[in-house]
């Protein structure tokens, strides 16, 4: 028997790196790959079944967004979203200015942009993981053209503020950009109410399939296209739709909608809390995003992340692993060796704790069984650590 | 309970290590898969000459992580990469640049297997329950209860005996410690890998040192210091010979080590050679290669591996750098808390050279080892 596969069935909890699908988002996509094959750009019948298909899905995705069918443009996911909104906009000597807690898509970039003219600068969290709108108000510039800020933060789960920072944009005509993958089927979407121009979502972290996403493009948006070729998506990104992909992410939003209706995420937070509760009991833990009161900063129902003090997050994660569990800590770097948070870091944790940090990320379908077991797991490992971590004999400087 | 009987193997993409994992495997063994994650290979390239493509069959390069990970999958363990960046930096790859600031030529393979390869990946090996880790290394380890020792010992193929850079070894690791390929020939543990489907059975050996992609070290310690902010110590000083006479100039004493006759600039009727560096004066002593030959060697920093300690002489062979036949001498402490000792060769040997490692041995025992002051 191979280490890893124990009698216990696998609990998953990093359910911000990617979801599975649910069962309506398969069903719903089986047709077309082999029966509705077609081209929705052809003319005959056939293309014609996936047209109907393509404009169903982007009048729901219009629902989820709260805009109109015209303003939803399909893509290949977060990423492209985030580089299109940045690319798409910017031009040499314009002004950017976003946060230090962005995806890497984001970050990456403003670092290519760099090279051809574009400044960014690069607002700091509170401690808390909170951006402060005064501090993007205080950043604006006469050049500034784009604010680019995440809804939610995936290492975290903190809820930025982003209707105040929708009104600043409005007030100095700058453009804004809300990176909403985090935040997907976990809070209430509402583009007119953020104030955003531009919005990005990724259908594999909320039960869709990965390799497709969504953007929503407020109408009148100069944003030029990254790929070009064919007139799809009203010129704005050439190729052809990836149909079944764009059903799924489609059936999943529709899902999604539902589940923030249906007192899911309520059930959802109140299990993450209990389990949150009885970690942060551990001797030398803390959470990460917590107010200068201690109350958590306001976020998403379904994540929590807490550093464990004199022991490696990166070998705990192993063990955990080893014993049927899946959390995160960290960002992969490139060869999957893990590198410390640089939210974390950005929030002002040392290295050393920013490494000793693990998030737990739950599914919707989250049993009161698995947070037991996790209970009981977690803390063995984390004592079985300390005991025998160079973290803790105090090798490590 | 299960996960105590797990060995995890450090893989590092290379033909021994894959073939180590595809043994313990088919013995029916719990196998995790370990990759350390050493050194960033992009990190300098293309400054000061180093390649900005580093080849394959240098540790941590993206192709030896993809090669690891393929064997993992094909063996169906689990396989991690565990990033070791900051402690290889610390213990590694900044001591290799002050030896040779320092006039010293160090060996970076014995400070990786003393502090990273057997003390770091045996505590990770540790913290995620498994209680043995297994290395691609050729050597014996063998414990015997007479001596109430672990006896490390040189390899059935001589031609790729490791023992040299596992001279640090202490009795704690050797415990915890597989060398499952210490009884085969590379053309066996190749055959194996065949046997065992394993793609990168006839993968080339890595030769030079790991970080350093174009194996220049020269360029390395350029690159390195600049990245860091450091100046480039000027060691600029003369070339003497070995009666003391001023013979020419050098730009610095990191561009030599003991034993090296090419790059001296100095027109000779018989080659010269570099014999002593002096890191206060920056003097650099060259002369003719009979007088290379020494009979001496003090070397510190010791480790014992099949005795507790060397109380009273000995006689033993030992080996001066990785390509040398080991050669008697006697072994002598050098009182009590000096922590160094003294060897006579039996013979005079060429090129001892301060940084390298002595390690002693007895028969096909190591008996220990230190560094070379």
């Amino acid at each position: 028997m191979l280490a890893g596969t124990t009698s216990n069935p696998r609990i998953y909890m990093d359910a911000n790196a990617t979801t599975p699908l649910l069962p309506e988002v398969v069903e719903a996509m089986r047709p077309y790959w082999m029966q509705h094959f077609g081209n929705a750009s052809s003319i005959h019948l056939d293309g014609q079944q996936a047209r109907t298909a393509l404009d169903h899905a982007r009048q729901t995705l219009a629902e989820f967004f709260n805009c109109h069918d015209a303003e939803v443009v399909f893509n290949s996911g977060g990423t492209e979203g985030d580089n299109t909104a940045l690319f798409g906009l910017l031009h040499p000597g314009d002004h950017l200015i976003t946060t230090s807690i962005e995806h890497s898509a984001i970050l990456q970039s403003a670092t290519r942009l760099a090279q051809f003219g574009v400044q960014t600068t690069f607002v700091a969290p509170q401690p808390s993981g909170l951006i402060d709108p005064v501090d993007i108000l205080r950043a604006v510039r006469p050049e500034t053209r784009l604010i680019s800020v995440m809804l939610a933060n995936n290492e975290t789960g903190v809820l930025q503020p982003v209707e105040q920072i929708g009104k600043i944009a409005a007030d100095t005509g700058i453009f804004f950009h809300i990176d909403a993958v985090q935040g997907a089927g976990k809070v209430k979407f509402d583009v007119r109410r953020f104030g955003c121009h531009l919005l990005s979502i990724s259908a594999h972290k909320m039960h869709g399939p990965k390799g497709v996403g969504a953007m929503f493009v407020r109408r009148g948006t100069p944003l030029e296209s990254m790929l070009v070729g064919g007139s799809h998506e009203r010129r704005r990104r050439a190729g052809t739709e990836n149909i079944a992909g764009i059903v799924g992410l489609a059936k999943a939003a529709e899902l999604a909608m539902h589940s923030l209706e249906d007192g899911v995420l309520i059930r959802l937070a109140a299990l993450r809390d209990q389990m949150e509760k009885d970690l942060l009991r551990l001797h030398g833990t803390g959470l990460n995003g917590a107010l200068p009161d201690g109350r958590p900063a306001p976020r998403v129902a379904n994540t929590t992340n807490i550093w464990f003090d004199d022991l490696d997050g990166e070998a705990l994660v192993i063990a955990l692993d080893l014993k049927g569990i899946a959390v995160s800590g960290g960002s992969a770097c490139h060869s999957g060796a893990t590198e410390p948070s640089h939210v974390l870091m950005a929030m002002g944790l040392d290295k050393a704790r920013a490494r000793a940090s693990l998030r737990f990320s739950l599914l919707k379908t989250v049993s009161r069984a698995e947070i037991d077991r996790v209970l009981e797991v977690v803390p063995a490992a984390v004592q079985q650590l300390r005991t025998l971590s160079p973290v803790a004999a105090g090798t490590l400087g | 309970m299960l996960q105590q009987d797990i060995i995890a193997v450090a893989m590092s993409g290379g033909v021994d290590s894959s073939t180590v994992a595809a043994m313990l495997v088919h013995s029916g063994e719990s196998v995790v898969g370990l990759t350390l994650q050493l050194w960033d290979q992009t990190r300098l390239a293309g400054k000061h000459g180093i390649p900005e493509a580093p080849k394959a069959g240098r540790c941590c390069s993206l192709d030896d992580v993809y090669d690891a990970r393929r064997v993992a999958e094909h063996l169906g363990i689990p396989y991690y990469v565990v990033n070791q960046q900051a402690r290889f930096e610390q213990d590694v790859v900044r001591p290799f640049v002050d030896e040779y600031l320092a006039g010293r030529t160090p060996i970076p393979c014995s400070l990786c297997n003393n502090h990273l390869k057997f003390d770091q990946l045996l505590n990770t090996a540790r913290s995620i329950g498994a209680s043995r880790i297994a290395t691609g290394h050729y050597a014996v380890n063998e414990y015997d209860s007479e001596r109430q020792r672990w006896i490390l010992k040189r390899p059935a193929d001589l031609a790729k005996d490791q023992t040299y850079f596992l001279f640090g070894l202490t009795q704690a690791q050797l415990a915890h410690t597989l060398f499952p390929l210490g009884n085969l020939t590379k053309t066996e543990t190749r055959e194996i890998a065949r046997q065992h489907g394993l793609a990168l059975a006839e993968k080339p050996d890595s030769q030079e040192i790991c970080f350093i992609p174009g194996g220049d070290y020269k360029q390395f310690l350029t690159a390195y210091l600049e990245e860091q902010g450091r100046p480039m110590p000027d060691s600029a000083g003369e070339l003497v010979s070995s009666s003391g006479a001023v013979i020419g100039k050098h730009d610095g004493i990191s561009n030599f080590t003991v034993g090296q006759r090419k790059g001296l600039g100095i027109a000779s009727p018989s080659p010269l050679y570099v014999l002593g560096i002096d890191p206060a004066s920056h003097r650099v002593t060259v002369g003719v290669e009979t007088e290379l030959a020494t009979r001496t060697l003090r070397a510190g920093k010791l480790n014992w591996i099949s005795i507790p300690e060397l109380t009273a002489s000995m006689r033993v062979r030992i080996k001066i750098r990785h390509r040398h036949e080991p050669a008697l001498a006697t072994l002598e402490p050098v009182g009590p808390d000096s922590g160094e000792v003294v060897a006579i060769f039996d013979e005079p040997q060429r090129a001892v050279t301060p940084g390298q490692s002595a390690v002693f041995y007895d028969g096909n025992e190591v008996v220990g080892g230190g560094w070379i002051v």
